[in-house]
Parts: C-alpha cells; structure tokens; sequence
C-alpha cells in the first residue's frame, strides 16, 4: 500500500494544476496567461506570449518557422540520416556525449556468460539486441510486412484488468499504470537466449475497410486485428488487454522534456468546459525516485515523465538490460522460472548492473539531443494553403503548433527554443476505430496522447516507408487523418469534405514538417 | 556582425597591436587553402584507390600470396590520404552526406561472405546478417526478393548497403573491401588481425566458395569507392559544389566551419565514439579498422588531417607540399598567443598519437591496447584523447575570441524570416 503521505503529495499537485489552469482559462491574472511561467521576466513572458500565439496569416511563412526546433535545427541534408543529427547548437563535450550514447544505442547486447564482459546480460527475454534495431535509423517503426514472423520495431504491450482493492488502490494512488499479465509481464517478448522458451509471436489481421471521401473517392483504411501464437509459458489471462505499438522516432525529446508543465496543462480542458467537443486532459505520473508528480509527455499514452526513466524502461523490457534500480531478468515474471535461473550479465567489477553508470546517462542525452531537421518550403503557396486548412479544420487544435521551452531548462541548449512539435502532449479520445482498450494511467481504452507531427514529412526519406499511427495500420498521412475520431470526429469530417486539390494542399503541408 | 565582423575585428584587435602582430591573412585566402588541401587530398585518395584497384585486379587475374599481400598494402596506404580528408566531413554537408557510402563502419560481415561459426548463425532483428550475398544469386527475405544474381555496384549501393535501414549492413565502402581483403579477425583481444587465404580469390582452386561471385564483389565494391572519390574530387574543383558551398556565405562563416570541423573530429568523434567507447566497453569490436588492424594508423591520420588543416599545409601522397594562407596565421594575427598554444596542443597530439602508433608496431594491436586489465595500454590510448580534448578546449577559446561562434545563416538577421531563430 502506498504511504498516505505520497497520496497527499498527489492532492496538492493536482490542486496546483487545478490553479495554472484556471489562470490559463481565465482567472484572476487574466492579462497574464503565462503567470505559471516563474522562469520568465514579465516582458519575456509577453514576448513568449505573443510568438506563441496560433498564426492567423496564411500568406507567408511566420518568423522562425522553419527552425522546427529553434536553435537546435539541422540544416545538414536531408537524407536518410536525417533524424540521427545532434541539435545544431550543443557544445563539442556534448556532441562526445552525443556520440558516446549512439555507440551504446547501437551496441549489440549478447548473452551471459561471455568473453566481452561488458556487453553481456541480454534477455533472457528479449525484443531486440540493440536500441537501434527498433529505432531504425532513429525513426519510427513499422508493422512487420505479410509472411514476416520477426518483428522488430514493433511489439505488443499487456496487461490485465486491476482485480484486487490493493491493486485498484495502485492505480489510484498512481504506483502502478497498468497491471502486467500475471505469466508474461508488461509485454510479449518475441525472442529468447537458447534453452529458454520465448514468449509468443503477434499475429495480425487486417480487413480492408473502405471510406468514401466527399468527393466522391474511395480510399480503403486496414484494420487490425492482433493475437499471439506460439504462446511459451501456457494461456494468457483470459482478461487480457493487447496493445500493439511501433518504436517511435527519437528527434527532438529533449526539448518536448523543457517545455514547461504549465504551458501543457494551460491547454488542457479535461470536462470540454469552453464546449468545442475536444477535451484533453494531461497523464498525471508519480516520478518514480521522489515519488512527486509529474506530467507524462513520452510514450503513445503519455504514460513516461522523462527520457531517462523512458530509456530505462526500454532497455529492462526490450533487451533485458538492467540499469542501476532495475532487475537483471527484465521482463522475466516470478513464473518463467528458466528465464529468472538463467545467467545474468551483472559483474560487480564493472559496476552495478548490467548496463552500470554512465551508460544510461549516455543514451538518455543521446535520446534528449537528436535535432529536428529544418522545414522545407514553408514558403511554398500550395503548403501555406496546406496549413490554412489544417487550422481551419481544427488539427491544430490538439496539433498544437508551438512552445517556448523553460529558460531554466537544462542543457541550456535546451533552454528558452521556440519549438514547433505541433502536439499538445495531452490525451484525447481518439474514438472507438482507435481503441486499444487498454487503459494506462490516466489514459483510458480510447484515448491517446497527440502525436507530434514533426519530422513526420521526413518519414519516406529516413525509414523507407510511411506506416502512421501506434501500430503503423495507416499507410499514409490520409488514411491517419481518415482514422482520427472520437474528439478528432469534426477535423476528420472536415479532410472528408475537402476537394482533392485541398487534401493535396494539406498533405504538401505536413510533407513539409 | 558578418560583413562587418572583419573590420570590428580589425578595429579591436589588429590597430592597437599592429606592431606586435603580423597582419593577417583574409578570411578568404584562409578558406581558398582549405578548399585546395581538400582538393588534393581526396585527390591522392583517389589515386592510390586506383592503385588498389590495380593491385586486386592483379590479385584476381593471377591469385598468390604476394598478389594478395600486395592488395592489402594498396589497401593501406590508400587509407593514408582519406583519413586524412576526414576532417572535412564535419562542418561541410555535402561531405557528411557522402561518407556514409565510403567509410561507413561497423560492420556485420556475415551480410557479404561467409563468417566464422562465433560469429553465429542468425540474428533474430537483422534479416540481412548472415545473407552471404557471395553465396546467394537471388535473396528471399520475407516477402522481399532481391536478384543478386550479378553482382554489381548498384547491387551493393542501392540494394544491399543499409537494407532494412539497420546501419550495420554496410556493402560498400573502404571496410567492405577491407573484410574481403583480410576475412574476419577471429582473435578478440589477442594479437593478429584477419587471416583470409588467397585461395578465396582462386578459381582453380577456390577455397571458402563461389570464388567467381567473391572476385566480382571485390572489384565492385573497389570500382564503386574509385566513383565515390571521384564525386569528391570534383566537389572541391575549381567549381565543384563543395567549394561553392563554403564560399556561399561570409568568409567568417567559412572560419567557422573549419574551426568546427576540427573540434567535432577531435572531440566528439575521435577522442569520443572511436577511442573513449571502446575503452569504455573494452570492446574489440570498437575498432575503426579491425579486419586490418590498421587503427592505429587510421587514427593517427585524422589528426594529422586535422593538424593540416590548421596549419595551412598538406603533404601528398607524392612528397611535394601544398600550402597558402593558414588558418593560423589568421588566428595569429587577433590572438597570438591562442594561435601558439593551439599549435603546440596539436604538435603534442601529434606525439601522443605516434606513440600509439609505436606500440600497435611494436608491443600490441590497437585493439589489444583497449582490452580489460591493461592498464598500460589503456593508459596509451587514453593519452591522445586527452591530448585531443586539450586542442578542443582551445579550438573553442578561439571560436570566443574571433567572435564568431554566434554566426547565423545569411539572412536570418531579419525578424521576418522563417529561418530566423527566436532568441
């Protein structure tokens, strides 16, 4: 049971949140919506304020729209490396740390015992060797392809409805987000070292749906169905929630990580109080050191706070690698008996756990410091009607299109960016078509969090293909847009209305992010 | 503050002093040796490419253990001048989007020929590790069909090289002519680097199999690189692209990014993911050139590529020098004593990394210096970092007292421009 003191700790965040919201939406400080900006001067907050502001103009480009990620951006070519650059503006001893941390993302991990001491420990459950070889060339991953059994880039998390009152009471009290499938933990790991079984391969099915858009063409959308075959431990709870989700792609976190609390819960509106049909509300965590809360920002549900515990979380569930505070077994229940015996890669020699300090440090900058490549033709008339559409359709609504990170944030390369990640790091109901029925945290079985759509123009380019959405069943931008529902219901109505000559317009817009 | 940053400077730093420092080159002669020490030393790489490519035309028409003892040494020196080039890549884009086709690095072996059984015999995430493309004419990975039935330079550029967007499936390049000249180094920490017979290349008496689909890898591969340095050539001729590019924005800029490209070289690069990783890990696959064994030298010639760049001055591959206006004399003329102590943090550089070199020749290999529990040879390879992090430290005193550091992009001057960065 968790100490009442923690629960109080939680109380009074969200009473403080309860204030900056109301001082977002109208409260005494009306004059200044960004009086939670404690890191600002008065005339830098009105400075943020007004660059900050949703454009209005169409016929240019605004000011610094370009530099999706201020002084960060790269400029280097575009390319298949386009999103494995370090932010522009870091130091030549951040840029070592940089590099230091794509050595480690690409490491391939190898099983206990062996000659290479330090790169041993992998599994005994595993979904890949190497950070990489999900991020595949940092970008996002993708549905295996028909025929294909070995997935990489993509996995399916479980979990189990909470059944006793202490477990309900975790969720509550923000312990635990989610109960793990009793036998096989958090999520099916696909692969195993020898003599091990692994757990099971996700199935997919897919049924073509079609949808016909105002103009009179059809556009078919694939809908997934998933299951596990090859199962190794016994069946599945017979309550068990599957959700799939594709790696995401790295660019930019760190700067998602400075943007400051109170800007994200300003837009937040979790009863629709202002009654435009979107909601919104933030994923409230409990930081797992300090117990204190705080917003969560990473993941498809928004349910990881910061890039440190997210690469942590990776590197225990989807390698097997134990970073100080984690368990050597990773993923390995209290029921998968061989997979708990089998050797472990700690060596007390070469520090604590498997992967000992500085290595998580490492990947963690490595995962805060990729740069967002700069936009291309954003003064393009086609692409500047492209974005007339998406704010008159109300995309950026929840496509919230820019922030000024915390000028106290650290690295200060991080600090006082405006940033164009066009998300609102909040969770909507995304409709039934969307749902997972997996709820996690304060995320519910429909609702997601806002998928930045930065770099998202880049997709073809660095990963080869153009799968959207947490388990990469849209083939195109189109067919994302044609799945939104939900909270998204009246946007997607609007793309459905348009002429082709518009959608072609819309979709220029977000090939240029 | 770009056009007018050299007379700012001038009025700062050159008047009052004009006695006691010697009048500066311009910036624009500093950058016109640059783009000339670049031109000549992708240049000689191009060369002594082509007489490696000779020396393994010679290898496959007649095999030997000379014929093949030759390649390799082709192979080496040609190493020479394009690790010296490496400087260039950071800071010029049009380089950095090259290199990956040329010098890209690690990589899975088993994706090109056959491998040791260590090596094992799939990886559940790389489809591509264990392909054997010499010994597989049609490739069915998944639902994916790829026609290797010859083997081509576009096979391997435009087909095989980064399949499945894992960087490790590396076909082209100078390491991938290294693996098929060498095989692979099957002696972890212990001395000896790869062991390949010249048999592989034997028709008559082949050994290792599909010798025929072996030798026509090689000479792609090695016919691919002698393209790929010739786009470079031209890109640093007197108009080629790279040159235009570096004179496309204000001089200043251009000092900035040599500057830049010596200290992401030094630092980030060389002292960090090259030499610090694999200390950290004592990881002996953290070798630059690990078929060959050839690290050492690879490293040594980064800093001597760096060193050339600063000090004006490259020496070819013939013997004969190319200089002018050095990016010394500039710094000398604003902040001589910068200058003097950058030279003498390169020069110490210089000793530090012929002192590895001294070891790798005479104790043990570069990746035996890296290993666990050698304190000695640790201690070896972590004196050039050091020494390499020291010339950074004043790579960036010297980017603060030339003012530059704050350079932005032309135009960007203007509130108005989308390219502006809010500050």
């Amino acid at each position: 049971m968790p100490s009442s003191s923690n629960r109080l700790v939680l109380g009074a965040c969200l009473l403080v949140a309860g204030t900056l919201l109301s001082l977002a939406t109208g409260g005494a400080e009306e004059n200044d919506p960004l009086a939670h900006r404690e890191d600002l001067t008065p005339e830098q907050r009105a400075r943020v304020a007004a660059v900050t502001q949703p454009t209005e103009r169409f016929d240019k480009a605004e000011p610094f729209e370009a530099m999706s990620a201020g002084a960060g951006t790269s400029r280097k070519y575009v390319n298949r490396d386009a999103f494995s650059n370090p932010l522009a503006n870091l130091t030549f001893e951040q840029e070592q740390d940089f590099k230091l941390g794509n050595g480690i993302f690409k490491k391939l991990w190898v099983s206990s015992p062996s000659s290479t001491r330090a790169s041993d420990g992998l599994g005994p459950l595993y979904n890949a060797r190497s950070c990489q070889r999900c991020h595949l060339k940092d970008g996002r991953g993708q549905p295996p392809a028909n025929n294909e059994v070995d997935a990489v880039s993509m996995f399916l998390r479980l979990s189990v409805p909470a059944e006793t009152e202490e477990l309900q009471q975790a969720l509550v009290d923000k312990q635990i987000l989610r109960v793990p499938e009793p036998t096989y933990g958090g999520q099916l790991q696909n692969f195993a070292l020898p003599g091990i079984p692994p757990e099971g391969r996700m199935v997919i099915g897919y049924e073509e749906v079609p949808v016909t858009l105002g103009d009179g063409s059809l556009v078919f959308l694939r809908k997934p169905g998933y299951g596990v075959a090859d199962l190794g431990y016994g069946p599945l709870h017979p309550d068990v929630q599957l959700s799939p989700r594709v790696a995401p792609q790295m660019i930019g976190l760190g700067l998602v990580e400075a943007i400051h609390p109170g800007d994200i819960l300003a837009w937040a509106d979790p009863d629709d109080s202002d009654g435009d049909g979107i909601s919104g509300k933030p994923s409230w965590l409990r930081d797992p050191d300090s117990g204190k809360p705080l917003i969560g920002r990473f993941g498809w549900k928004a349910s990881t706070g910061s890039l440190k515990a997210q690469s942590a979380d990776a590197f225990a569930g989807d390698i097997g690698i134990s970073t100080p505070g984690k368990a050597p077994y990773g993923d390995c229940t209290a029921a998968q008996n061989l997979c708990r015996a089998a050797p472990q890669g700690e060596q007390a020699d070469l520090g604590e756990s498997e992967a000992p300090d500085p290595l998580l440090d490492l990947v963690a900058f490595y995962s805060g410091n990729l740069a967002v490549p700069a936009r291309r033709l954003v003064e393009d008339p086609q692409v500047l009607k492209g974005k007339r559409l998406f704010y008159e359709a109300g995309c950026a609504t929840c496509h919230r299109p820019k922030f000024v990170t915390r000028k106290d944030a650290e690295p200060e390369q991080h600090a006082f960016q405006l940033i164009w990640p066009y998300s609102d790091f909040l969770l909507h109901d995304m409709g039934e078509g969307l749902a997972d029925g997996r709820p996690v945290g304060d995320a519910g079985g429909r609702e997601w969090r806002t998928a930045p759509l930065w770099g998202t123009g880049l997709t073809e380019e660095v990963s080869g293909h153009s799968f959207f959405l947490h388990d990469g069943r849209a083939r195109s931008r189109l067919e994302a847009i044609l799945w939104h529902g939900g909270e998204a219901e009246a946007a997607r109505e609007a793309v459905v209305k348009m002429t082709k000559e518009e959608r072609d317009a819309l979709l220029a817009f977000l090939q240029s992010l | 503050m770009k056009k007018g940053m050299a007379l700012a400077l001038l009025a700062g730093f050159a008047l009052p002093f004009a006695a006691a420092k010697a009048e500066p080159p311009s910036a624009a002669s500093v950058l016109l040796t640059y783009a000339d020490i670049a031109h000549a030393t992708y240049r000689d790489s191009l060369t002594l490419a082509e007489e490696m490519d000779k020396a393994i035309e010679a290898l496959v028409a007649e095999p030997s253990e000379a014929r093949l003892k030759a390649a390799r040494e082709a192979w080496l020196a040609a190493r020479v001048p394009y690790q010296q080039s490496e400087v260039y890549r950071f800071g010029n884009a049009i380089v950095d989007d090259w290199e990956g086709r040329v010098n890209a690095w690690p990589l899975d072996e088993g994706l090109i020929d056959y491998v040791d059984a260590v090596y094992g015999d799939s990886a559940p995430e790389n489809r591509f590790y264990v392909v054997n493309v010499i010994a597989s004419p049609a490739i069915q990975i998944g639902g994916r069909s790829i026609d290797a039935s010859t083997i081509t330079p576009a096979l391997l550029q435009d087909e095989l090289h980064e399949v499945d967007g894992i960087e490790a499936n590396v076909a082209t390049g100078y390491h991938a002519v290294e693996f098929l000249l060498w095989g692979q180094d099957l002696n972890g920490t212990g001395p000896g680097a790869g062991n390949r017979p010249y048999t592989d290349f034997d028709l008559s008496n082949c050994t290792g199999g599909n010798c025929e689909r072996r030798i026509a890898y090689l000479q792609a591969a090695s016919k691919l690189l002698l393209a790929d340095l010739q786009e470079m050539v031209q890109a640093w001729g007197p108009i080629g692209a790279a040159r235009n590019a570096l004179f496309a924005e204000s001089p200043e800029a251009g000092i900035l990014t040599m500057l830049t490209g010596m200290g992401s070289l030094s630092y980030g690069e060389l002292a960090g993911e090259r030499m610090k990783l694999g200390l950290m890990l004592h990881d002996p696959e953290e070798e630059h050139d690990c078929f060959s064994d050839n690290t050492h030298n690879s490293h040594y010639n980064d800093i001597v590529g760096i060193q050339n760049v600063y000090l004006g001055r490259y020496k070819r591959s013939d013997g004969s020098l190319v200089t002018g206006a050095s990016l010394s004399d500039y710094v000398k003329g604003y902040a001589p004593e910068l200058d003097q102590e950058l030279r003498q943090e390169l020069t110490r550089t210089l000793a530090s990394a012929e002192a590895m070199v001294k070891r790798a020749e005479t104790v043990e290999s570069y990746d035996q210096m890296i290993g666990p529990g050698n304190a000695e040879g640790n201690a070896v390879v972590q004196a050039v970092i050091d020494d390499l992090i020291q010339q950074t430290r004043s790579i960036e005193r010297i980017v603060v007292a030339l003012n530059i550091g704050q350079i932005e992009i032309e135009g960007s001057d203007s509130l108005d421009n989308p390219n502006a960065v809010f500050q």
